[in-house]
């Protein structure tokens, strides 16, 4: 099918991306165009009717990966293609590249953006619930600056983040996690096809047990969630059956949508036996 | 309307566009290179995949206007002088189409899998591919096509 | 030249003369159609399942820039007769009118109500947002059961029932005799859900006209060029000889271009109306709606036998979901399936009733296997349950009513004749190559300890009518057409060979086979062949591509046209070799007179020769060149043995297929490579229906899987690696001995897969799982099977 016209702008720097978001004022839909992997179905099967398009795919300075202290940051116009590749996220944040390595296919990566996908924020999405497992912040720029939004906050409901309107996602932050063990478990029924139900796991071992354990649900609910209970019945467990008691509390506080890939209720059991399945593979204990 | 400047298969065009012509119709309908295929409407079956500046993208999910100043190849432009790539001449040798629509999407993904992998497995090639629908072949004689050409020179 | 035997072409592995155009991007699809003043063609379809339209306002639509021309379906309505169903399987078949536009309702969600012709595809898109349309809905009919009450609402009002008929076949001992001395029946009920055929190449059509003669080119992505031809001059009343149809590169078609669809009437309607060239492309979510759909069955299936597994009778109860419409082979296509449901077993009751249910739903039509892999499916799953019920190896059931191979010929309890077959050779080939007793080891093992990923094995054994059709047979089964094929093969004077096909390949091979059948007979060389197809003109005689009937019946046609050649050569070769016709010898494409060697012409000088007819026999018609129509005295019966292994973790439900094998017996091979390309793409989508396809749709009969990003087709990390062999059992009712193999993988693998997945069940007294298998259907069985027994 064929998009709908639109206004177009393609900025070269950040802020005269923000300036074009803001001038589109009150009333005038604009979006960001990143890798438009999301965007372009939604046009092509005119879902969306955007008056304005700003084209953020030429500017230098939302691409990359650099280190900051204890923190990664990582360009929100970052490909998948390249989050996968890149050494810097490889060493420490292993779980958002092995999770990325399974966003849709290879083409689809080589244009889909890490901030695309975020800013999407589409519970089936796999990255969101991982940059909520790595505790990861994001970072907007508006016309009065920028500010820090942490992932917890960032998901605000089905497709609907917490950017403003002339607000640009500009980098993503997220806390290096050497040492930890880490799993991103996806359930989908064919390759292409979204998560049922994605377990983005986190282990950091103390002693043989469990320190602290950090789990990232995708698809249980309108938003990426944490398991929190699980999270916490998870600390101290030193070996697959604590795991998998632990894990059956994965499901605690969702709720998933019922829909033409899985019903509610299979969800909540997904849930429990992929938390299971990744946190066994993240500490090592499987 | 936009202006672009695009290289497609060696030849440069510039053209004033609508922002929201989609790459594969530029080139299907602006400049008569309807060897790429479209296939679907929501990126999943890859029959439109071309190289654009050295990757595999699928070009039902670019705007012209994103490609602008890049460079296209497609399956058009895979032979050089008449002479087929080891791709090409493997798909054939190895019966890897039937119909042929999911053919030049399939031989751009494959190229992008051997660029990046040159000696894959062949449940590497099927991940490589995995973004590109075939609805006659079962995949399994792409499979090894592209592990024949794989053994072959590794095209450029 | 020595006599040195060339190779025959047939049974040889040639890569295909189809493939240097394909690899390269230098292609024909029918949306490459670009020509001067050419109008882009876009349809507004109904959102709803069921509406009564009260208001389309096309005239915003029309008065937008660059818009030509806009038409509701009461403006197309006048010259526009109704779509044709060709197959009124009863006397009293309730058969609704189909306007190719709906005028006053809308029957399914994708129903047109409206379409508009702009300067450019994008022009015509944004118009129809601007066309006003009202709507009063009407109540859907979904369910197939429902549908036949009394008190439901109806698809089609003015007919009074949504029964469009009911075709019963019943043949032997009355059933309920059989039942009677039955010591075990079993009695199951399995769905079949809707389908979507998923071509890769979308539909699409293009209309040259030429107003000064009323002439029109018709361009289709079609399986079915000359039928299409036929029905638009129905349709349209424009006359036949002033259509011309064309089917160009067609990517893949699987039944879905079997048909004559309302686009090619409205893009003909569309070229008179404005006396210039139309095109209309549909996108993949618009063909979801407006290509017609496959499969859709309810089966109630009761088998009847004896303790020591000796089958005694069948009865067969369907239910087929038509959707909104009969089209163009419709309600034949359970007909197809009819006659399978014994399948390769001897028995002595069969009762089949078929009832076909109108809907609210795009009408369904041929998908790949057509009846015949509903038939396998529910037979080959009812085994598997008598088996377990009876404490048999399921292959050991089969074994014990299969039709021996000294049987043959073979008339099966449905009434066909089955010519030939080696059942007991495919199957000891499948279970060697499958290591079938070592799984069966495995399988006890995990069970044993609880293992909580399960191993199932499934088999499934299949015959198939093949070889579309003997036109007696057809005529029995009302169908208006006939079964035969045609080809012309004409010797060019520099001795290069045109073969005119009436079948029309997308995908096939058909120019690579058809060359190696002509070559040999000719005794030419293979390179020297060109194939002439899908183009009324160029190829005006032909029934066209389904069925798995082009070799069978067309590849026969070329056969015998090229023998004809031979013949009408042989009466020159004599003449100017100055020997009677009974002494010539022809091999290799030399006539050489018997006992003096170096008396030859070869095939290329007499068609020289035919050329400037200098010196020609008194009286003779100067050409060589020559016709053939086949029509098949009967159908040709593919077999064979298929055997899968699944994995089932039963935590998740999720089920990952270990190991394929299939042996299937197609008879001759022409080109064994190209035979193994359609057995893996069968097995592809056969697999598919067991584990990832369905059209979902929603209470109010919205298509819920209306993308391909909720259609699920199979990607190559979802399927397995296969094994095929073959056993080689020729076929009798043509000279090549061919069978048909373009059906054949979709057929048996179904069953074969969950027949895996419900074996693998059977612990935890699983008996059946709906498909498509999902993990989540498989996991709520096996929950549900732990609950009964705890």
């Amino acid at each position: 099918m064929i998009p709908p016209a639109f206004d177009y702008t393609r900025p070269t720097s950040v802020d005269e991306a923000v300036r074009a978001l803001a001038d589109a004022g009150e009333g005038e839909d604009a979006k960001v165009l990143a890798g438009g992997q999301s965007l372009l179905p939604l046009l092509r099967l005119r879902l969306a009717f955007p008056e304005l398009v700003v084209d953020v795919g030429r500017i230098p300075e939302l691409r990359g990966v650099r280190e900051d202290g204890d923190t990664l940051a990582i360009g929100a116009m970052t490909t998948h293609h390249d989050v996968v590749r890149d050494p810097l996220v490889r060493r420490h944040a292993g779980l958002l590249a092995a999770a990325t390595a399974t966003v849709a296919d290879p083409a689809v990566r080589h244009r889909g953006t890490l901030g695309g996908s975020l800013a999407h924020a589409d519970p089936a999405g796999d990255l969101p619930a991982v940059v909520l497992a790595l505790n990861g912040e994001l970072i907007a720029q508006g016309p009065h600056g920028r500010r820090t939004i942490a992932a917890r906050d960032f998901f605000v409901d089905y497709l609907q983040s917490a950017l403003e309107p002339d607000e640009l996602l500009v980098e993503v932050r997220v806390p290096k996690s050497d040492g930890w063990g880490f799993h991103y478990e996806k359930f989908h029924r064919v390759a292409q096809a979204y998560a049922i139900v994605g377990v983005a796991a986190l282990v950091r071992r103390d002693d043989g047990r469990i320190a602290e354990a950090r789990v990232g649900l995708t698809n249980m609910g309108a938003t990426p969630l944490r398991a929190a209970a699980a999270e916490e019945a998870l600390a101290g467990a030193a070996d697959a059956q604590a795991i998998a008691r632990a894990s059956d509390a994965a499901a605690e506080g969702t709720r998933p949508a019922q829909d033409v890939s899985a019903s509610a209720e299979y969800r909540e059991h997904l849930a429990r036996v992929l938390t299971q399945r990744a946190v066994l593979a993240a500490s090592g204990m499987g | 309307m936009t202006h672009i400047s695009v290289k497609v298969d060696g030849t440069t065009y510039q053209d004033e566009v609508e922002p929201r012509l989609l790459l594969i119709h530029y080139l299907r309908d602006r400049l008569g290179l309807s060897g790429t295929p479209i296939g679907c409407d929501t990126s999943n079956c890859g029959a439109c995949t071309v190289e654009l500046d050295g990757v595999s993208v699928k070009s039902c999910s670019v705007l012209a206007v994103q490609a602008d100043g890049g460079e296209v190849t497609t399956v058009e432009g895979l032979a050089e002088d008449g002479e087929l790539s080891a791709l090409q001449r493997a798909f054939h040798e190895k019966h890897a189409l039937q119909c042929g629509y999911c053919t030049p999407g399939m031989l751009m993904a494959a190229r992008d899998l051997l660029r990046e992998n040159p000696h894959p497995s062949a449940d590497e090639i099927r991940h490589g591919l995995e973004g590109n629908l075939c609805r006659c072949t079962g995949y399994q004689n792409i499979v090894r096509a592209v592990q024949a050409a794989s053994e072959q020179e590794v095209p450029a | 030249m020595t006599d040195q035997a060339v190779e025959p072409e047939v049974g040889r592995a040639r890569p295909r003369k189809e493939d240097a155009r394909l690899i390269t991007g230098q292609t024909n699809w029918t949306d490459n159609i670009s020509v001067g003043g050419l109008l882009h063609m876009a349809i507004l379809r109904s959102p709803m399942a069921h509406a009564r339209i009260t208001r389309v306002d096309v005239s915003p639509a029309r008065e937008r820039p660059g818009v030509i021309a806009a038409f509701s379906g009461a403006d197309l309505a006048e010259g526009l007769g109704s779509l044709p169903c060709a197959w009124p399987v009863t006397e009293d078949i309730v058969l609704p009118d189909h306007p190719p536009i709906a005028v006053d309702e809308v029957r399914y969600a994708g129903d047109p109500v409206a379409l508009v012709v702009a300067r450019d595809r994008y022009t015509a898109a944004d118009a129809l947002e601007a066309i006003e349309v009202d709507y009063e809905p009407l109540p859907p009919v979904l369910d197939l059961e429902a549908a036949l009450a009394e008190d439901s609402p109806l698809v089609h009002s003015d007919k009074g029932t949504n029964r469009s008929y009911v075709w019963p076949l019943r043949t032997g001992e009355d059933f309920d005799s059989v039942r009677q001395r039955a010591e075990v029946t079993v009695k199951r009920r399995y769905h079949h859900q809707r389908l979507i055929p998923n071509a890769m190449e979308p539909r699409a059509v293009g209309v040259t006209p030429l107003a000064a003669s009323g002439e029109y080119t018709l361009y289709s992505s079609t399986q079915i060029p000359h039928i299409v031809r036929v029905m638009m001059a129905v349709v349209t009343g424009i006359p036949e000889h002033k259509i011309r149809v064309i089917a160009p590169d067609v990517g893949g078609g699987f039944g879905s271009k079997l048909q004559v669809y309302g686009e090619e009437a409205l893009a003909l309607a569309v070229a008179r109306k404005t006396g210039r060239p139309v095109k209309w492309t549909e996108s993949r979510s618009e063909g979801y709606l407006a290509t017609h759909h496959g499969r859709g069955m309810i089966q109630d299936v009761e088998i009847a036998a004896m303790r020591d597994g000796r089958l005694l009778g069948l009865k067969v109860d369907l239910l087929t979901d038509m959707g909104a419409y009969l089209m163009l082979v419709t309600p034949g296509i359970p007909l197809l399936g009819a006659f399978m449901y014994p399948a390769i077993y001897k028995m002595d009751s069969y009762d089949f009733t078929c009832t076909g249910v109108f809907t609210t739903r795009t009408p369904t039509d041929a998908y790949r296997g057509a009846g015949r892999p509903e038939a396998t499916y529910a037979i080959e799953r009812i085994m598997d349950e008598l088996a377990v019920e009876l404490g048999l190896d399921p292959v050991e059931l089969r074994r014990r009513n299969w039709i021996g191979h000294e049987e043959f010929p073979y008339t099966s309890i449905a009434g066909l004749t089955y010519d030939s077959g080696n059942y007991e050779a495919a199957t000891e080939k499948a279970l060697a190559l499958f290591d079938y007793d070592k799984l069966r080891a495995e399988q006890a093992d995990r069970n044993h300890r609880g293992d909580s990923v399960r191993l199932g094995i499934g088999v499934s054994t299949y015959t198939e009518m093949c070889g579309l059709a003997p036109s007696r047979v057809l005529r029995d089964l009302r169908y208006a057409a006939g079964g035969w094929e045609a080809a012309t093969i004409r010797m060019l004077p520099t001795g290069k060979v045109e073969v005119v096909t009436g079948t029309s390949p997308h995908g096939q091979g058909h120019v690579t086979c058809w060359s190696q059948i002509a070559a040999d007979v000719l005794g030419v060389p293979f390179e020297d062949v060109e194939v002439v197809h899908g183009d009324t003109k160029a190829a005006p005689q032909g029934m066209d591509t389904y069925g798995s009937r082009s070799l069978v019946v067309g590849g026969a046609a070329v056969h015998h046209a090229a023998r004809k050649v031979v013949d009408k050569a042989r009466k020159i070769a004599a003449h100017l070799l100055e020997a009677s016709e009974n002494d010539l010898e022809f091999t290799d494409g030399v006539f050489s007179v018997k006992g003096s060697p170096d008396a030859r012409k070869t095939i290329q000088e007499i068609a020289f020769e035919t050329f400037t007819s200098h010196d020609l026999p008194d009286g003779l018609e100067p050409t060589i060149n020559a016709e053939h129509l086949v029509d098949p005295d009967n159908f040709s019966y593919p077999h064979g043995t298929h055997l899968c292994a699944v994995e089932v973790d039963t935590e998740t439900g999720q089920t990952r297929i270990r190991s394929y094998v299939c042996v299937d017996d197609v008879g001759k091979v022409v080109n064994p490579m190209i035979v193994e390309g359609q057995v893996h793409g069968g097995l592809a989508q056969g697999i598919a229906q067991a584990l990832y396809e369905e059209a979902v749709y929603d209470d109010e009969g919205n298509l819920v899987s209306g993308t391909m990003a909720d259609y699920l087709v199979p990607s190559a990390v979802d399927l397995p690696e296969f094994t095929t062999a073959r056993t080689e059992t020729p076929a009798t009712s043509n000279p090549l001995g061919v069978k048909g193999v373009g059906e054949a993988g979709t057929i048996a693998s179904t069953p074969a897969v969950v027949n895996a997945i419900v074996d693998a069940l059977r612990p935890f007294g699983v008996h059946d799982i709906r498909m498509p298998c999902t993990p989540e259907r498989v996991w709520r069985a096996v929950r549900s099977g732990k609950e009964a027994r705890s």
